[in-house]
């Protein structure tokens, strides 16, 4: 039997996963695709622009379809269906018989009747090809406009600020964002916080006029204003493709979507419709998790056809839940159920903080028994509960406001935690995996990682949206088991990291090996070897290369460089606080020429050379130590940059000297390792060119001396550093930063940031205070001291490195043919340089 | 000493270095020809393995730079690049992946180490 599937997007892959699954026998599976690439996600395009490429978008490894026997025909749409031959036609000019027909065929952006639209630099946001020509052409534009102010409006305006538009509009034509997910104070709540991210919006307003010669260079509403922009993304709703199903005479409906029963049929027995292209009840699903049930049920149907014996087992498409959460624009938006009911049947409880941003209300029978919809913005933490809670229709506790309290309040368990969720709520939607089948693998499956949940179950793997409550279900599960859960390094120490830190500090233990063999377990992985190398390092400051503790050192740290794309590795001297004499330029320069690597200014005021082949790694920094430099550990989880202003050498309104100051700090800080990087930078004013409150640690000058801030990051979920002590001169202010990284070593978990280890400190920045300036723990002597011996006993990593023969004979890519370069290291060019080959 | 070369009868074993070449609890990149295999000295457990080095994920020749470890009582390597885990003794991917990778067999002998690097004459 012949199963043609028109259309390789999600949803069309989802249904040839599911139908490899059945192991039908006799199935000759073909898949017309009219985009260039094989499906990929959709649903989180939009990380193209974090510099997700179009490999990690993709849904199955290359090969996947020919290892599961399906010829996959990407670039060739079908461009007609012979119904009564049962024929289709391609583009590239195939004609091919089907049995069966599936169409996943999609949608497509929705574009109004606008005067100009077929203008140069007016782009639709849909597929990988719509963000390759957005990308380019955001290039060289200042200003940016989206029409559509929906979820995926509101997505691609992220996307044009990401891509560096400063000055981005939303034009909607509604009254209010995301109208259909949101009631008029949500929205507003949104707007505001859309603002202060840099967003402009234009609600109630209607394009009536593209103008501009060749390319788009304003903008006319119906209200007479205008907008003037170099380019627009129209985003403002889908459009079922039906067209194919229309010209072949199947029904469709409204919009053009193809009209399908509860077996995903279409109008003619032998032709199934799935995802976005389908009409189900006069509705069409534009999410992913829809698409693959309907998947599933098609699958099911042709699995009936062929083995009679599972005919009776069979489901039916009955409708869709469709709830969503906004993802990606800043500030957490999700609305389920019924957001908008109302009425006498239905008390409405709202809860709302302007200065937060937050604003939370639910809908609940009037009798108080169940839950009926609601809206989350600025604070969607509670999504997942509130959803299972109302799709599973539980009883809701006697006060159903504790359910959307912060979080503080409502920690006492308020009745309606996963423990109440019924076996068969369904925890991964885009998978559908029940609570039972969690907990199942946890207690029968034996899995103990939310690694292991996902291997056994799937669950998890689609937008990852779940994890947090699979997570919840396996430690809940396992104590159920009378498992005691601990917050331990990984299976082979039984230790949270500050009790291990403790612990080697008391036994004095210098190496993975002994440390291994005195308080653990087993032989290791690449989860403690670090963890613990990072204790070791930060206790005793010995060379991290040290035999024995070399191999249990992250693979960065094993070779003193950071591993990079195709293989090669990059070079960082320390340039601290940013200042370089010209001579020190030119090494720089010389040293990259002689060995051909790429040369860059990074983000910290310094210059990273990349593509250094890993034999050539000691003769660089030889030539590099010899002018003068010294490692500038961007491969360790060590002290980083610290960058600064000019202050008062140079600049008008410098108050203090900061270069100085951040020479002083980065030299005394350097080489010290930590549970993550840490970053820090000197200002000489409160203008604060120097971003110091973004770094783990930052100083700013003030007429008196120096203002301390702490704990604050950049990073995928920035956060401002917090003000630690005031007017404070420069020898206190080493005391306290003494203190507070002595603190902060001691006491994070591995790899966690200063900013998310105040965030989970009880107390918070008063407390942190209280311990650091008001030394309310009696350590601050200790901890001063601790640090002096780490200053002291700090080394150039480097220079150790190349003078000991020992350590200089592993940075050779081949052990039997030392010296002779990876062959399969290979570089572009791009703009007189080279770059990484892609992968 | 001979490891786990059971299912390979007849390998021609080539000699690759020798022990104290290789990192201890570490691995080193073997040339074999046009071949990379990553060579892994387990010392803790005094076992040898030896592996393709080429990592199935993004292709990238990296697997003797990554760290060796257990699973339970499997002994595995994590890529330096993206941390998925392989078993060194069956190849098979551990983080959940369907990629694989090729091992071969390895001995010792006085002091030399010789990997079993295809089924031609012993
Ligand atoms: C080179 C550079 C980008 C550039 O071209 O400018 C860079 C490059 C990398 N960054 Fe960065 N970051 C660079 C400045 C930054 C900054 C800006 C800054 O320091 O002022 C940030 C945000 C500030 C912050 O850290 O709070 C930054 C936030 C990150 C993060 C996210 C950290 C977080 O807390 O979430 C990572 C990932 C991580 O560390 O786990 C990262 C990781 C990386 C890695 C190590 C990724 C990797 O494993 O390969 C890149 C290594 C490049 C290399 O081999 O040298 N990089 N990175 C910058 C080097 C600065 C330097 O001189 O050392
Ligand atoms: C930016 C963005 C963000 C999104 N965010 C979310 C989200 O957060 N949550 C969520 O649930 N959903 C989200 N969605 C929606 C989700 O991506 C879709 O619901 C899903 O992709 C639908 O799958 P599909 O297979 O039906 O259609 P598609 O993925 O569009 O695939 C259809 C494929 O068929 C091809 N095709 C069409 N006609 C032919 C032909 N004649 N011959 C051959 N091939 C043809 C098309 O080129 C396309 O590749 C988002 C969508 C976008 C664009
Ligand atoms: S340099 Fe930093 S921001 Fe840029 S791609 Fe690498 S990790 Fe991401
Ligand atoms: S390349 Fe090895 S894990 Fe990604």
């Amino acid at each position: 039997m012949r199963i043609l599937i028109i259309g390789n997007g999600m949803v069309g892959h989802k249904f040839c996963e599911k139908l490899i699954s059945k192991k039908l026998p006799g199935l000759e599976i073909t898949v017309f695709g009219e985009e260039q690439y094989a499906a990929y996600d959709r649903v989180h395009l939009s990380r193209f622009f974090e510099g997700k490429t179009v490999d990690d978008l993709t849904l199955a490894p290359a090969g996947w379809y020919k290892e599961n026997g399906i010829n996959l025909h990407l670039g060739d749409p079908v461009q007609a269906i012979n119904r009564t031959a049962k024929l289709v036609h391609t583009f590239k000019g195939f004609v091919i018989h089907y049995d069966i027909l599936v169409l996943a065929t999609g949608s497509s952006a929705f574009v109004p009747r606008i005067e100009g639209v077929e203008k140069e630099g007016v782009f639709l946001y849909r597929t990988i090809e719509d963000l390759h020509l957005i990308q380019a052409y955001a290039a060289k534009a200042k200003t940016g406009a989206v029409i559509g102010g929906g979820l995926l409006g509101l997505e691609a305006a992220k996307a044009l600020l990401d891509l560096g538009i400063a000055d981005t509009h939303v034009i909607e034509f509604a009254r209010r964002l995301m109208p259909r997910q949101l009631d008029e104070t949500g929205s507003q709540m949104l707007m505001t916080t859309l603002t202060s991210l840099g967003l402009t919006i234009h609600t109630d307003t209607n394009t009536t006029k593209i103008i501009g010669k060749k390319a788009i260079t304003e903008m006319q509403f119906a209200d007479g204003s205008s907008l003037k922009t170099d380019m627009l993304v129209i985003s403002a709703g889908i459009k079922p493709r039906g067209e194919l199903a229309l010209e072949c005479g199947l029904e469709t409906g409204m919009n053009g979507g193809i009209v399908v029963n509860n077996s995903m049929q279409t109008s003619d027995e032998s032709i199934y419709a799935i995802g976005e292209c389908a009409l189900y009840n006069e509705m069409i699903y534009g999410l992913v998790a829809p698409g693959y049930e309907m998947a599933e049920v098609a699958a099911q149907e042709i699995c009936a056809m062929v083995d009679k014996a599972q005919s009776s087992a069979r489901k039916q498409f009955t409708g869709f839940d469709m709830s969503t959460k906004l993802k990606l624009v800043g500030t957490d938006v999700a609305s389920f159920g019924d957001p908008f009911a109302s009425g006498d049947d239905v008390r409405n409880i709202v809860l709302q903080d302007t200065v937060k941003g937050i604003y939370k209300r639910i809908n609940v029978s009037a009798d108080g028994k169940y839950l009926l919809g609601g809206i989350l913005v600025g604070d969607a933490s509670q999504y997942n509960l509130l959803l299972q809670t109302f799709k599973n229709k539980i009883f809701l506790p006697p006060h159903p406001e504790d359910l959307i309290l912060p979080a503080r309040e409502a920690k006492k368990d308020n009745g309606a935690g996963i423990v109440a969720l019924p076996d068969d709520a369904l925890i991964c939607s885009c998978e559908s995996v029940s609570k039972l089948t969690i907990c199942q693998s946890v207690s029968e499956g034996g899995c103990e990682t939310v690694d292991a949940i996902k291997k056994c179950t799937k669950a998890g793997t689609g937008c990852g949206g779940c994890l947090p409550m699979i997570k919840d279900l396996m430690v809940h599960t396992m104590k159920q088991h009378g498992k005691y859960v601990r917050n331990v390094l990984c299976e082979h120490f039984q230790y949270s990291r500050q009790e291990l830190f403790d612990l080697i500090k008391i036994h004095e233990l210098k190496t993975y090996n002994d440390v291994l063999d005195q308080l653990g377990n087993g032989d290791g992985c690449e989860i403690c070897k670090p963890a613990v190398s990072s204790i070791i390092a930060s206790l005793w400051n010995e060379m991290v290369l040290a035999k024995g503790n070399d191999t249990a050192q992250d693979s960065n740290d094993r070779f003193l460089a950071n591993i990079q794309k195709g293989g090669t590795y990059s070079v960082v001297p320390r340039i601290p606080g940013g200042e370089i004499t010209p001579e020190k330029l030119i090494v720089i320069g010389q040293v990259a020429q002689k060995y051909g690597l790429y040369t860059k200014i990074t983000g910290g005021q310094r210059i990273d050379m990349f593509g250094a082949h890993l034999s050539d790694l000691p003769f660089i920094w030889g030539e590099l130590i010899e002018a003068g430099f010294e490692s500038g550990h961007a491969y360790g989880k060590a002290l980083r940059t610290v960058k600064s202003c000019v202050g008062t050498t140079w600049c008008r309104f410098g108050l203090q000297d900061s270069v100085s100051f951040a020479i002083q700090v980065e030299e005394r800080y350097r080489g010290l390792r930590a549970p993550h990087k840490i970053k820090s930078a000197v200002s000489g004013c409160i203008r604060e060119c120097a971003e110091a409150q973004s770094k783990d640690f930052g100083i700013i000058a003030t007429e008196k001396g120096w203002n301390l801030y702490v704990c604050g990051n950049g990073g995928s979920k920035p956060q401002h550093a917090l003000l630690l002590a005031t007017d404070i001169n420069s020898e206190t202010c080493i005391k306290y930063i003494d203190r507070f990284l002595m603190f902060y070593i001691r006491t994070a978990d591995p790899l966690t940031r200063t900013a998310t280890w105040l965030n989970k400190m009880e107390g918070g920045i008063d407390y942190l205070r209280n311990v650091v300036v008001n030394d309310s723990l009696g350590m601050a002597e200790q901890w001063e001291q601790e640090m002096q011996q780490l200053v002291n006993a700090y080394q150039c990593e480097w220079k150790t490195a190349i003078n000991n023969p020992e350590i200089r004979k592993r940075f050779n890519h081949f052990i039997n043919a030392p010296g002779e370069k990876d062959p399969t290291v290979q570089f572009n060019q791009l703009r007189e340089q080279k770059k990484a080959a892609n992968w | 000493m001979m490891l786990h070369e059971a299912n390979v009868k007849k390998s021609n074993w080539f000699a690759a270095c020798r022990v104290e070449d290789v990192a201890e609890n570490g691995g080193v990149c073997v040339k074999y020809e046009d071949t990379q295999i990553a060579l892994f000295y387990f010392t803790r457990r005094n076992e040898w393995y030896a592996t393709q080095n080429e990592c199935p994920h993004k292709k990238q020749m990296a697997l003797s730079r990554g760290m060796i470890g257990t699973k339970s009582d499997e002994p595995k390597v994590a890529c330096p690049f993206h941390k998925k885990t392989f078993s060194l003794a069956t190849g098979e991917c551990l983080s959940g992946d369907e990629c694989a990778i090729k091992t071969y067999p390895v001995k010792v002998e006085h002091g030399i180490v010789f990997i079993g690097v295809g089924e031609t004459i012993e």
